[in-house]
């Protein structure tokens, strides 16, 4: 299929050709998109969050609408914006830095993308149907199971679709990594973002499960009357809290890990240095995971475990500092002397260290338990994973976009446009979330609706709403910078930067279908540096031009996550009319269905001929 | 790539399962979805442990379990265990009639396992009055127990529809691995079982 | 593609090897009844929990393995990769249940 007859493509083929896709680079488009969409979402609730709380027993909204908008900025923010965006970073990106022509499941990749999107638009679909989920994204017992109305029910299930699609995602990506890489890339060559992908995939597989069985509780007690958290009948609340943070920690590392390797893959890139101590990035990244399972009680030190218990999670809270120290040095050391090019990816790259480290020694302080009676549920706090958040993941998102813009759409962002949107969003960060700190340790809690005037807080929130407002600019000045591109944007050639080390810099822009007309051979770490540095154009290919056997699309996906969302709204309102019984079932149905459908039809996928690989350039 | 689907008798595969690279996916990728179920079903267990003694005055494990149901059970699900194993060793040997035999029994001992579970069920929901929502215990106990069932119910159906589609194709290296991966599965399941009786069962009777 | 090919045309090594390691699998089939039996007496008879509940735990971790490498075949090359996560999944695992049995209630 050349590029000529997909231009020609009407609307609807379009449509149907995204709709029926198991091509991960066009999936990790998606998971993009719709993580931008989400994240615009969630930007919103926090400007509305911070509108509140801009001066004091302000009444912009009720309490109640506030709870609702606390519940859902974490909850989309966390699940359906900065996970999704970097699992299409992953999708698009990583099998061209291994060297790969696909995933190792394209089917499931793309049944991943459409449960977490009807996972996120279940959740949302809760603003109009009575009310959004309103027990905090952390959704503790008991509160969450007396939250009236079906809130916390779209919030259960849509977590639960959502997880499955993610759980999916990481399967596939552990395997694709072990198989598929190209002759040479043996694992220590591996880029340092196909490292971090692979170490998030194994922390999505030990921590999504526990949250899985977590939200299978809640959902029995919410809707169908049993009693795990019940305390007249024996039930236990802190079973919730131990469920949701075994998985709540490791999720921290999930998100916070791929925008590490996003950092590593830029930073040298535009230091023209190698990345300095790759081998200990790599193990500092094992050793972050490995501890990541062992601290989650130091989310629970108020609840009482005793202190012994908070003792070792405190000791193993503080240890992760050590290798997250090893990758700070590493990054600073490969900055030493480095010809260094500033632009937008490398803006958002340097502004991420001292933003990342800031939040870093708030956690230490945290991990302290002693004294995090002091700070717990605190502005403390919220100022604290902020910092990590927004500095570590969100920078490393808006990076990953500046740096892989090209290669995603073929396109370089505008770097002028793309400067604004850094000082605004960077200032604007700080001066909201700086302040907050203070406003912690002055004793304002976290989650409550208002403060009272005089109590010395009321200058403070000023400055964090302000400076909220001063991201939301920069945010706008991004989308414009994106769709400025779009129309106006010069195509980008292979390697737009001149200086790509990896894979994917060696391949059109965007890629074809099949990514590599000929597998490449790896000669050692950062493959096509090594090449140029040779005077060679282009990697060395590892085989004569074949045959590429390449998987069919397919609606299936698409046709099962629609019979589980339908199960799921089964779910919620069989507790209302037994008739929703019908559409549990009938879900199910289709679900399972296709599943049968899927396994019972033999997929042989297509192949893209010798002849016409021939006749296109590369 | 028609050919890699199909068998040469002259030149076999030593283990068809894994012979293909999509075979090599499914191999790996079942197993490192199995890793995700240990923790899955850990976080089960755990939470049965801590609310084992939750029986709000109902009936507890002492006054429920009986020995010998859980032992056939239990015998059951090894057997099959055992019987899933002759049928992938016989798929080596691409011998399709006795691996479909195999299977066969192996799914009759899924079935009669499953039908003593869903008696043992009923049994305590009409002798005793022990529901789903009569304590925390009773929500523990069926749900750990009963996602097992879960999973049973889940292999068998994969199972049947593999041996129904595949009755009149033999073996190709195709289903090979799907083969292979449904009986990893379902040793798993039995791997599952092992710690049921043994925590929830015999621990549970212990006094 | 519908072959039903005959044992001959497998050499005679790999038949032997196979036969040998149906054999073993045989003898862990034998140990994992005779371990179910003992935990089933050890509960059945009444004897001591101190010494019961370590010992059927004990009897179950060894099934467990057994199912594990000879069933699952995770003794065999190539699965270096997959007993990593394996017990990956078990640490996890291990932790939970330690922290569930330890300090949910207090």
């Amino acid at each position: 299929m050349s590029i000529a007859s997909t231009q020609q493509k009407g609307f609807w083929a379009i449509l149907w050709d995204y709709l029926t896709t198991v091509d991960h680079k066009k999936l990790g488009n998606m998971y993009i998109a719709a993580g931008a969409f989400f994240f615009v979402l969630g930007g919103i609730e926090a400007l509305v969050i911070r509108i509140q709380l801009a001066k004091p027993e302000n009444d912009f909204i009720s309490a109640g609408l506030y709870n609702e908008m606390i519940t859902m900025h974490g909850t989309t923010m966390i699940f359906f914006a900065a996970m999704p965006i970097l699992i299409g970073f992953m999708n698009a990106i990583m099998p061209l830095q291994i060297g790969a022509r696909d995933v190792a499941f394209p089917f499931l990749n793309s049944l991943g993308f459409w449960l977490f999107l009807f996972g996120g638009i279940m959740l949302n679909l809760s603003w109009f149907l009575g009310g959004a989920p309103d027990a905090g994204w952390t959704a503790y017992a008991p509160l969450s199971i007396q939250s009236p109305g079906h809130g916390m029910d779209f919030y259960i299930l849509g977590l639960q679709l959502s997880g499955a699609g993610t759980l999916m995602g990481g399967i596939n990506f552990l395997v694709t990594i072990v198989t598929m890489r190209a002759p040479g890339m043996t694992y220590m060559r591996m880029p340092l973002f196909t490292w971090t992908t692979f170490v998030a995939s194994i922390l999505i597989l030990f921590a999504f499960p526990a949250l899985t069985v977590g939200l299978f509780l809640l959902m029995f007690d919410r809707l169908f009357g049993s009693a795990f958290f019940d305390v007249a009948l024996g039930g236990n609340s802190v079973i919730w809290q131990h469920l949701f943070w075994i998985f709540g920690h490791p999720e921290v590392y999930i998100l916070i890990l791929p925008a590490f390797g996003i950092f590593s893959e830029i930073i040298p890139v535009f230091s023209r240095k190698r990345l300095f101590g790759y081998t200990s990035m790599v193990f500092a990244t094992f050793l972050i995971a490995f501890l990541g399972f062992m601290v989650w009680a130091h989310h629970m030190f108020a609840v009482g475990l005793g202190p012994t218990a908070n003792a070792i999670f405190a000791v193993g809270t503080m240890a992760i500092a050590v290798p997250t120290g090893i990758k700070i040095f590493n990054w600073l050391a490969t900055l030493w002397g480095g010809s260094i090019t500033i632009n937008s990816a490398m803006l958002w790259s340097l502004g991420f260290i001292p933003s990342f480290t800031i939040g870093g020694m708030t956690g230490v302080m945290l991990g302290a338990t002693t004294a995090d009676y002091q700070y717990h549920d605190t502005y403390f706090v919220i100022a604290h994973f902020h910092y990590v958040i927004v500095g570590g993941v969100v920078f490393g998102i808006l990076a990953g976009l500046h740096y892989w813009w090209p290669k995603l759409f073929g396109k370089v962002l505008n770097e002028a446009m793309g400067k604004i949107a850094f000082w605004f969003f960077f200032i604007g960060f700080h001066l909201t979330f700086f302040i907050q700190h203070f406003l912690g340790l002055m004793g304002m809690p976290r989650r409550y609706w208002v403060f009272l005037e005089g109590q010395g807080l009321d200058t403070g929130n000023m400055i964090s709403t302000v400076g909220a407002f001063l991201m939301g600019i920069g945010s706008l000045v991004f989308i414009i910078n994106v769709v400025y591109t779009t129309v106006k944007g010069e195509k980008a050639g292979n390697d737009p930067w001149g200086d790509g080390r990896s894979l994917e810099w060696s391949i059109s822009s965007p890629p074809k279908e099949y990514n590599f007309k000929q597998l490449p051979l790896v000669r050692g770490l950062d493959p096509y540096w090594i090449e140029k540095m040779e005077g060679n154009k282009k990697m060395t290919p590892a085989q004569p031009v074949n045959d590429i056997h390449m998987p069919n699309g397919s609606i299936l996906p698409l046709i099962m996550t629609i019979g589980f969302f339908i199960a799921s709204f089964g779910f919620i309102y069989q507790v209302d009319n037994n008739l929703w019984l019908i559409a549990l079932f009938g879900g199910m149905a289709i679900a399972l269905g296709s599943m049968l459908a899927r396994s019972l039809v033999d997929d042989y996928g297509y192949h893209i001929h010798k002849e016409d690989l021939e006749k296109e350039v590369d | 790539m028609s050919q890699e689907h199909t068998l040469d008798p002259n030149n076999l595969p030593k283990d068809p399962a894994k012979s293909t690279l999509e075979g090599k996916h499914k191999f790996l990728g079942l197993w490192f979805f199995l890793g995700g179920e240990t923790v899955l079903f850990s976080c089960f267990f755990a939470t049965y442990l801590a609310l084992k003694n939750s029986t709000a005055g109902g009936p507890t494990s002492q006054d429920l379990f009986g020995l010998e149901l859980v032992f056939i059970m239990t015998i059951l699900l090894l057997t099959s265990s055992l019987t899933s194993v002759y049928a992938i060793y016989h798929m080596k040997n691409y011998d399709f009639k006795k691996m479909q035999l195999w299977f066969g029994i192996t799914a009759l001992l899924g079935l009669a396992f499953l039908g003593f579970e869903i008696y043992e069920f009923y049994h305590y929901i009409t002798d005793y009055g022990f529901t789903f929502r009569s304590s925390a215990f009773g929500s523990a106990f069926y749900t750990l127990v009963g996602f097992h069932g879960g999973h049973v119910v889940f292999g068998l159906s994969w199972l049947i529809a593999l041996m129904v589609r595949n009755a009149r194709r033999g073996i190709t290296l195709k289903n090979a691995s799907k083969f292979n991966t449904f009986s990893l599965y379902w040793h798993f399941i039995d791997v599952v079982w092992v710690f049921i009786f043994t925590v929830v069962y015999l621990m549970g009777m212990v006094s | 593609m519908t072959e039903n090919t005959s044992m001959s045309k497998l050499n005679s090594y790999q038949n032997h090897k196979s036969k040998e390691e149906m054999k073993h699998q045989v003898i862990t089939f034998a140990l994992m009844i005779i371990f179910t039996l003992i935990a089933f007496y050890a509960v059945a008879v009444d004897m001591d929990k101190i010494f019961v509940i370590p010992l059927i735990l004990i009897l179950a971790i060894v099934q467990v393995g057994f199912q594990f490498y000879y069933f699952m075949h995770m003794k065999d090359k190539g699965h270096e990769l997959v007993a990593l996560l394996i017990f990956g999944g078990i640490w996890v695992a291990a932790v939970a249940i330690l922290t569930f049995t330890t300090i949910i209630w207090w």
